[in-house]
């Protein structure tokens, strides 16, 4: 009869530019100029269009969006550490990261109008569309990561963005066992926002981090600052390159802060106090990046002046043209229910069309 | 008697049951401090308190799972999913435990609860929150599937719901939610579970809807009666499923004419189900087809055309017209 330990655990946790603008020079990832400043065009162009996709929601132009203000690092920092060869599996609050992939601006506004050719984002052939079912998407970059592989490619990894609320949900959990047995080459990334709609991370699990739940998989789990962009890329930096050894998955939780409401449709007053959300005002990610890049004196003032005004001029155009174009194809619902046809839905369609013309004649 | 709309009908019914029944409990995702997605749960949490009032993770089969060994236990969870469209993940514990829990154990075990979820379209909501899969649960026997239609049917069939001994799948039309009100009495009485309601006797039609679409079937059956001088008889089905056999055939075979109007998609819905049932029993005393407006058999567009393919007051109307000319 014996007693032992057959296991202890430790989780790091990693934070190199914290919210002064100080740098841990030991820990400082190597990247180029060129991509900080890709970095920085990103996040800065994501908290603009969020602001003005908010206005346009307020104004009745676009319909209920999640907002993501205050985790820019969290989801544009790993997009900047993956290929475009890469699969990028997300969910719906990382507007930065999907602008980063190359959805433009435009799909997204016509996504956020009720339009489903917003969907379609044919420059981008390796992003999967919104997923709003939590978790949901999370075995499928298991598969895509495992079919890429099978089919020949050396070195694709996947991946998959999900919040804190998405680690209570099955798939979650179905997802990073797959991903173990099947030794897939994917990064789950957790943006913990510490909110699922009004549910706080504590009432979400009991586990001190979400970081830790990766050793039950047997995969490596890392915490970082959320809001630090150099962290969260070193993070996801050091998960891909083990990806693409073939040393299997790994999971990273970003600490971030949701500075917004979930929806336009929540009132996060309800739930919780301002002084929360001022005390994450100073840990906003623009602003130490800002004092990282001037630091580093490949940025100033003059700059960021000029990259807001042409960022807002981008805005401008496109919400333009978002907005000459409104109306698509009444019957485009039916073009991709099935890859080919049937009497049925063809019957139906002509159906549809029929009531429409006889509603419109009515209307004139 | 106040003026109240849906949502305020439902909230006041929970804490009526919660103040008398102590075995009540309400748990989902933002049901506690935020008063649930829709404020249906509103003031619970302050009341009861966390323990009868839990804000879960999120884990729909969790949540219902969890919910069948407190029923088994002896309490009466009410539990709510935060919509239709995220329901999907409980279904393995509906099927597979909730609904056969009685017939598995021969009575032993049984599992009273409610799962409440708003469901349907219109209300220009994102992918996943407009669709009306009644039928999914319809079909899983031994789950009684209902559907209030306004705010003085859907207290009493929640308390109903809650009152039964068996699983129950509530359905609330979130188009309606809000969108008016009726005077309601505060002691509401009971709406039996497994009977329709006939909102208006005639003798020259039958139009039988549930859910959202009883308002715009209410307005189209005005038009028509302007328009045509007939004499329709509207049906609210109230429950789906058992279905109330009785109320539909004695309708159909005095008026011998039908019409459905369903917002759920064509195939395989409660309409299809209705049609067979008429066709059981009532198949000799038709004077034209049954006819039934749905959606089409598609994925339930997005917002920005939504409008155009829930069955409209337009295309309701034409049908009614084409049944009576047949």
């Amino acid at each position: 009869m014996t007693l032992h330990t057959l296991d202890t655990f430790s989780i790091d946790y990693l934070q190199i530019l914290d919210e002064k603008g100080n740098v841990d020079k030991s820990l400082e990832p190597d990247i180029s100029s060129e991509d900080l400043l890709k970095l920085h065009y990103y996040m800065t162009f994501s908290r603009m269009v969020d602001s003005r996709m908010l206005n346009l929601q307020r104004q009745g132009r676009l319909g209920t969006l999640p907002a993501a203000t205050g985790q820019e690092a969290s989801f544009c920092a790993p997009v900047l550490a993956i290929k475009d060869t890469d699969w990028f599996v997300g969910s719906y609050r990382e507007l930065g990261g999907r602008l980063m992939r190359g959805e433009p601006l435009l799909n997204i506004l016509h996504f956020y109008n009720g339009f489903e050719e917003g969907s379609l984002n044919l420059k981008s052939p390796r992003t999967l569309p919104v997923s709003i079912i939590l978790a949901s998407q999370l075995p499928h970059a298991v598969g895509l990561a495992y079919g890429s592989r099978l089919q020949g490619e050396k070195d694709t990894v996947a991946l998959a963005v999900f919040g804190d609320g998405s680690t209570s949900e099955g798939d979650f959990h179905e997802a990073l066992n797959f991903a173990g047995v099947l030794n897939a080459p994917v990064i789950f990334l957790c943006q913990n926002n510490q909110f699922a709609i009004s549910t706080p991370r504590k009432l979400q699990t009991k586990s001190a981090t979400i970081a830790q739940k990766a050793i039950a998989y047997g995969m490596p789990g890392i915490q970082v600052d959320g809001n630090d962009p150099l962290a969260v890329y070193k993070a996801v930096d050091d998960a891909v390159k083990r990806a693409r050894e073939n040393k299997g998955p790994s999971l990273i939780e970003a600490v971030t802060y949701r500075m917004l409401m979930h929806t336009t449709a929540d009132d996060p007053t309800r739930y919780r106090d301002d002084a929360q959300v001022e005390s994450w005002k100073v840990k906003d990610p623009l602003k130490r990046f800002f004092k990282y890049l001037t630091g580093k004196q490949i940025w100033d003032e003059k700059k960021q002046i000029d990259l807001e005004k042409e960022l807002k001029q981008t805005i401008d155009q496109t919400v333009k043209e978002f907005e000459s174009k409104k109306e698509f194809k009444p019957d485009a619902p039916f073009d991709h229910v099935f890859g080919n046809s049937f009497y049925l839905i063809d019957q139906q369609r002509a159906q549809f069309l029929d009531q429409l013309k006889i509603e419109s004649e009515k209307g004139d | 008697m106040d003026r109240i709309n849906m949502v305020q009908s439902l909230n006041m019914t929970l804490h009526n049951i919660m103040e008398a029944d102590e075995k009540v409990l309400i748990m989902g995702e933002d049901v506690g401090l935020n008063g649930g997605v829709f404020r249906v749960t509103d003031g619970l949490y302050q009341k009861f308190g966390r323990q009868r009032v839990i804000d879960s993770p999120i884990a729909e089969s969790a949540i219902l799972g969890t919910a069948i060994g407190m029923a088994i236990s002896g309490l009466k969870p009410v539990i709510e999913m935060q919509f239709s469209g995220f329901s999907y993940l409980m279904m393995h514990q509906l099927e597979g435990n909730a609904s056969r829990m009685r017939t598995r154990s021969r009575g032993q075990f049984t599992v009273p609860l409610v799962i409440r979820m708003p469901y349907g379209g219109g209300v220009r909501a994102l992918e996943h929150h407009s669709e009306s899969k009644e039928v999914y649960f319809a079909h899983t026997a031994g789950v009684k599937v209902i559907i209030p239609s306004s705010p003085s049917n859907a207290g009493p069939l929640l308390m109903a719901a809650i009152d039964d001994p068996d699983p129950v799948v509530f359905m609330e039309p979130k188009r309606s939610y809000r969108s008016f009100k009726e005077p309601v009495e505060d002691k509401l009485p009971i709406i039996p579970i497994g009977r329709a309601h006939i909102l208006e006797k005639g003798d020259d039609i039958t139009i039988i809807s549930w859910g959202a679409m009883i308002q715009d079937t209410i307005k189209a059956v005005k038009r028509l009666k302007t328009e045509t001088g007939c004499n329709p008889e509207v049906i609210d089905l109230l429950t789906i499923s058992p279905m109330d056999i009785e109320t539909i055939i004695d309708s159909v075979i005095k008026t011998g004419r039908c019409v459905i109007v369903q917002e759920a998609q064509k195939s395989f819905g409660p309409a299809s189900e209705i049609i067979a049932l008429i066709n059981d029993h009532a198949l000799m005393y038709l004077e034209a087809p049954v006819n039934r407006i749905t959606m089409y058999d598609i994925p339930v567009p997005l917002f920005g055309r939504e409008q155009m393919y829930i069955p409209s007051q337009e295309r309701i109307l034409r049908a009614m017209i084409k049944t009576l000319n047949e």
